[in-house]
């Protein structure tokens, strides 16, 4: 036996703690839901104002061939204290369409929904951090031993990630039932198919090391999230606005919904930012694994599955980020680069874990359940 | 005045797009996509179209798509490098599959020759892209900014007002506004022509070239890479030569006489365990505690290594991998002479380091007839037994150590020249010494202990315990190169990102009636909202220098006076 293995043999749970926890997640989980059901109502309540920008401005558009017209400030003498005003002016080749209100629609009730709706995912997010941090605290350690510490520490980065967006007054509100629905399916998940006793034995490498790589890890996929869901959205939108563009019809629950998210070119700007935001630091996660298995191990890089589907992924984040820089494969064709990233992600996250046997042992633990439950 | 533009419909055709383009190129250092056409002069055309090829962004975009799909098949067909017995396992499954795998190169992806051609490719063409932008930057830093397009109108952020002030004055106003704000500006015709930002593109070559740095240094570090094991006792000491190793590995160009030169004394071996609650017996430290001397002649120094923690002399590295316990023994024959005194290392089996082993007399003894015989005694060892217990230790460190052993005599066979471990005994030629039942006689010793063997065959006593430690030496040069080009890659990365390369321009002319028309526009490589922002800003400061001037009475006459009164396509900076 090396000392390695030896060192795993974790604290052993302090069970009310561990009790505590579930509690706590199990409510979390109950909170997400009532907070699902207000942003459904805010999105209900919010397709009765009809709102039809995106059609608007894109039949003006190809009909007048003329681009909403733009006023220059006019240095009045009567304004003459007045700041100069900035025009400001799409790109070439960008369809100059508005972003959409929101998933209200304008609609006062709707937004009054969508308000209980942050809300509650604030105070969700609080429960679950409290379970988070009580796993923690009963096993002594950083609360991604095995899989399902993982999922809800995860999920409360995601969220965390969500929330600070709106505190820092960011265009993101349209997110949340989108993020809140994919909360809830990873918490199921981790409940019932992934949990592990809070007493199972797990990997406790004294490195710190170990803890940088990981957190940033999971904040790395928690942004990386935030950009998928974002570039998914962009894909319908562009579709949406390119069928209005040249003269479809789109359905009526495609208007209904996609009218009210931001433009296409937001939505795709938007996941470039938060992608582009956190490649350097997904970079530094995988360096930080290195210097740390270059420690623990004896070698910096042996193509572990898991070091190498890191790898995978960042070459295919820096596929994408050169896609964006190469002519012909702006827009659609570098969001689909985006998406296979953040499957490779995805990939490396679970399929790794349940599919291919390596050396990062925290996925080991959580595995026989799988099995059993026919993986 | 009021204008109005229809943005997204004339592309690059019309002919006042030459005017931004002069001012809107060479914001990056990217080459241009103009891959068109098929060569027409022989070889060197050939050539050079191929070259043109590999350095576009759109075949390096290729090669990283294909080292990503190239990655994937590693990690999921077992790899000789990491796991050889599960590459011997999958040939035997998959009779027909494994020798068509085995000539793709599908057991060790990560060097075969498809994968080392797509890196390789990969970086050729990144060489090839970085030598012209590296020089292409130069001359842009060399150069000043782009004078200003002939339609400011036209650029992303745009602002424009009417003042009393001269254009001079305006200009050098603005110039020294820009210069104050880090801008590199100069005075071009009637504009200022500003442009700060430029440490984007130093982050974005740092980032390609660190990426170079790091892929030679790791090819250096596999072909000179050295990996070796040795298992040392309290007391006993280590010299880095290749025949003090147990096993070692080593890269191809890998030589011994690279083998840094020094060497170790094991002086003790200390694991602490918490030794009560509901994690005792997980271990808390363990420490090895080293002198060692670096070179030939070195002055001793002392160290302690420890898990995570290796001992780094030269380019070598010295891990503490695992540890043990080594009882102390002595084997007299039947006359009372020593045949064999030593510590004997066993292997640990479990987390409370319950080892076995075999403790090996192979030569100097003789059975009560005097024959020469070889003796073995299978060992079982408890560093904390208690009673009940017999099978297990209940706690690793040595609290009530126990050693269990079962003694052998005959021929162990290691003269036929077939290597054997040292912790397995072969009994094919061995024969079990019997107790008074006639069973395979067994006996728990204590520390002092001795067991007698039966009809005067000597006796072994058990003296004392000492710990061993395993350590794992590694060379790998050029790891400090690699984590140089890493923290180098990271902060390039970071400025290439997070950096905006942007334009101004400030344009004053003396309008028809008299009065200067001051315009100011901006452009970024992407569109950001940044840009207009800090136009905002700018242009406020600038307003405050050159306050606004009241309009003339008649609007639609302005309109005409503006210098730019027609309705034009906006035609933006791109990413
Ligand atoms: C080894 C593989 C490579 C990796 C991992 C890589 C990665 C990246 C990344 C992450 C960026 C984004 C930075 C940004 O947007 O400013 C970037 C930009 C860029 N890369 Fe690479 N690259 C590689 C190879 C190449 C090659 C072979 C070329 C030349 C053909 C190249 C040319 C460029 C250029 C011109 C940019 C800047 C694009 C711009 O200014 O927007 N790269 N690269």
């Amino acid at each position: 036996m090396t000392l390695a293995a030896a060192t795993e043999l974790a604290a052993a749970a302090n069970e009310n703690l561990a009790n505590i926890s579930n509690t706590l997640i199990y409510s979390a989980m109950a909170v997400y839901t009532l907070a699902f059901f207000a942003y459904i109502a805010e999105w209900l309540f919010g397709s009765r104002s009809k709102v039809g920008r995106t059609a608007a401005a894109l039949t003006a558009q190809t009909a007048a061939k003329k681009a909403p017209a733009v006023t220059v400030k006019k240095a009045g003498g009567t304004a003459v204290l007045e700041r100069p005003k900035v025009v400001v002016r799409a790109a070439a080749g960008a369809r100059d369409v508005p972003d959409g209100p929101g998933a209200h629609g304008g609609d006062e009730q709707g937004d009054l929904y969508g308000r209980i709706a942050i809300s509650l995912t604030v105070l969700a997010f609080l429960i679950e951090f409290g379970g988070v941090l009580t796993r923690a605290l009963s096993v002594e350690r950083a609360p991604w031993g095995n899989m399902y510490e993982f999922n809800i520490t995860f999920s409360t980065v995601a969220v965390g990630v969500y929330l600070t967006l709106l505190a820092l007054k960011k265009n993101v509100r349209w997110l949340g039932l989108f993020l809140i629905t994919t909360v809830l399916l990873d918490l199921g998940l981790a409940v019932t198919v992934l949990y592990t006793a809070s007493d199972q034995l797990v990997p406790a490498l004294h490195s710190y090391w170990l803890y940088i790589h990981v957190s940033t890890a999971i904040f790395c996929g928690a942004v990386f999230y935030v950009g998928a869901v974002s570039t998914v959205l962009y894909l319908f939108k562009d579709s949406y606005e390119n069928k209005l563009a040249s003269g479809g019809k789109p359905g009526r629950f495609a208007n209904s919904v996609l009218d009210r998210l931001p433009a296409a070119a937001s939505l795709d700007k938007f996941s470039y930012r938060v992608n582009a935001a956190v490649f350097p630091l997904w970079t530094f996660t995988i360096i930080a694994g290195a210097i740390w298995a270059g420690d623990a191990w004896g070698r910096y890089w042996g193509w572990d599955p898991k070091e190498t589907w890191s790898f995978i992924t960042w070459v295919a984040y820096a596929c994408y980020l050169h896609a964006r820089a190469t002519a012909g494969w702006k827009g659609r064709k570098a969001a689909y680069l985006a998406l296979i990233a953040f499957g490779c992600w995805l990939f490396n996250y679970y399929g790794v874990n349940i599919f291919v046997s390596g050396k990062h042992s925290y996925a080991d633990v959580g595995l026989g359940v799988l099995q059993s439950a026919g993986f | 005045m009021s204008k109005t533009t229809a943005p997204g419909e004339t592309p690059a055709a019309a002919p006042d797009d030459q005017d931004l383009g002069a001012a809107g190129s060479q914001l990056s250092t990217a080459p241009a996509e103009t891959l068109t056409g098929v060569p027409s002069l022989g070889v060197i055309g050939w050539a050079r179209w191929f070259w043109r090829q590999l350095t576009s962004m759109r075949v390096a975009l290729l090669l990283l798509l294909l080292l990503a799909l190239g990655a994937i098949p590693g990690s999921l067909i077992p790899q000789t490098g990491t796991d050889a017995t599960k590459v011997a396992a999958f040939e035997k499954d998959h009779p027909t599959l494994a020798p068509i795998y085995d000539k793709l190169g599908l057991f060790h992806v990560y060097s075969s020759v498809w994968f080392s051609a797509i890196y390789i490719l990969l970086f050729v063409s990144l060489i090839g892209c970085i030598v012209p932008r590296t020089w292409q930057f130069v001359g842009q830093l060399r150069g000043r900014p782009p004078g200003a397009p002939k339609r400011l109108t036209r650029l992303p952020a745009y602002t424009t007002w009417r003042t009393e002030a001269e254009p001079e004055q305006v200009r050098e106003a603005a110039l020294a506004l820009l210069r104050k704000r880090r801008f590199r500006a100069h005075v071009a015709g009637d504009a200022v022509a500003a442009e700060k930002g430029y440490l984007r593109e130093v982050g974005n070559l740092a980032f390609h070239i660190a990426l170079i740095v790091m892929l030679v240094a790791f090819a250096w570090g596999q072909l000179f890479k050295m990996e070796g094991n040795k298992l040392v006792l309290e007391g006993d000491g280590f010299s880095n030569t290749l025949t003090q190793y147990d096993d070692i590995k080593s890269g191809t160009l890998f030589s011994t006489d690279d083998l840094t030169p020094f060497s170790f004394t094991l002086n003790d071996f200390k694991g602490t365990y918490e030794v009560s609650g509901p994690n005792k017996g997980t271990p808390r430290t363990y420490e090895a505690a080293l002198t060692y001397s670096e070179g030939a002649y070195g002055k001793d120094k002392k160290t302690v290594v420890k898990v995570n923690h290796p001992l780094e002399i030269g380019d070598s590295k010295v891990y503490l991998t695992a540890h043990g316990y080594a009882p102390v023994v002595t084997v007299r024959d039947g006359k009372g002479n020593i045949v064999y005194s030593d510590a004997v290392p066993l292997l640990p089996l479990d987390s409370n380091v319950t080892s076995s082993g075999v403790i090996k007399v192979l030569d100097g003894y003789r059975n009560a007839k005097g024959v020469s015989e070889q003796l073995a005694f299978q060992a079982f060892f408890l560093p904390s037994y208690a009673k009940g217990n017999e099978v297990s230790s209940v706690f690793p460190a040595l609290l009530n150590p126990v050693l269990n052993l079962e003694p052998y005599y005959g021929d162990l066979g290691v003269n036929s020249g077939i290597p054997q471990s040292v912790y397995q005994l072969d009994k094919t030629h061995m024969k079990g010494f019997k107790d008074a039942k006639g069973l395979q006689m067994r006996e728990n010793l204590k520390p002092g202990e001795t067991m007698t063997l039966p009809n005067g065959a000597g006796s072994i006593t058990y003296e004392g315990t000492k710990e061993w430690a395993n350590f794992q030496i590694t060379q790998q040069p050029g790891s400090g190169w690699a984590l140089g080009g890493a923290i180098a890659a990271i902060f390039g990365l970071a400025g290439s990102l997070f950096i905006q390369r942007r334009r101004v321009w400030v344009r004053a002319v003396q309008g028809a009636d008299g009065v200067t028309v001051v315009e100011m526009a901006g452009l970024g490589r992407s569109e950001s909202a940044k840009v207009p922002e800090e136009l905002g800003d700018l242009a406020g400061i600038l307003y405050d220098q050159a306050p606004g001037a009241p309009d003339p009475d008649d609007d639609s006459a302005d309109s005409s006076k503006s210098p730019d009164p027609q309705a034009v396509p906006a035609e933006g900076a791109e990413k």
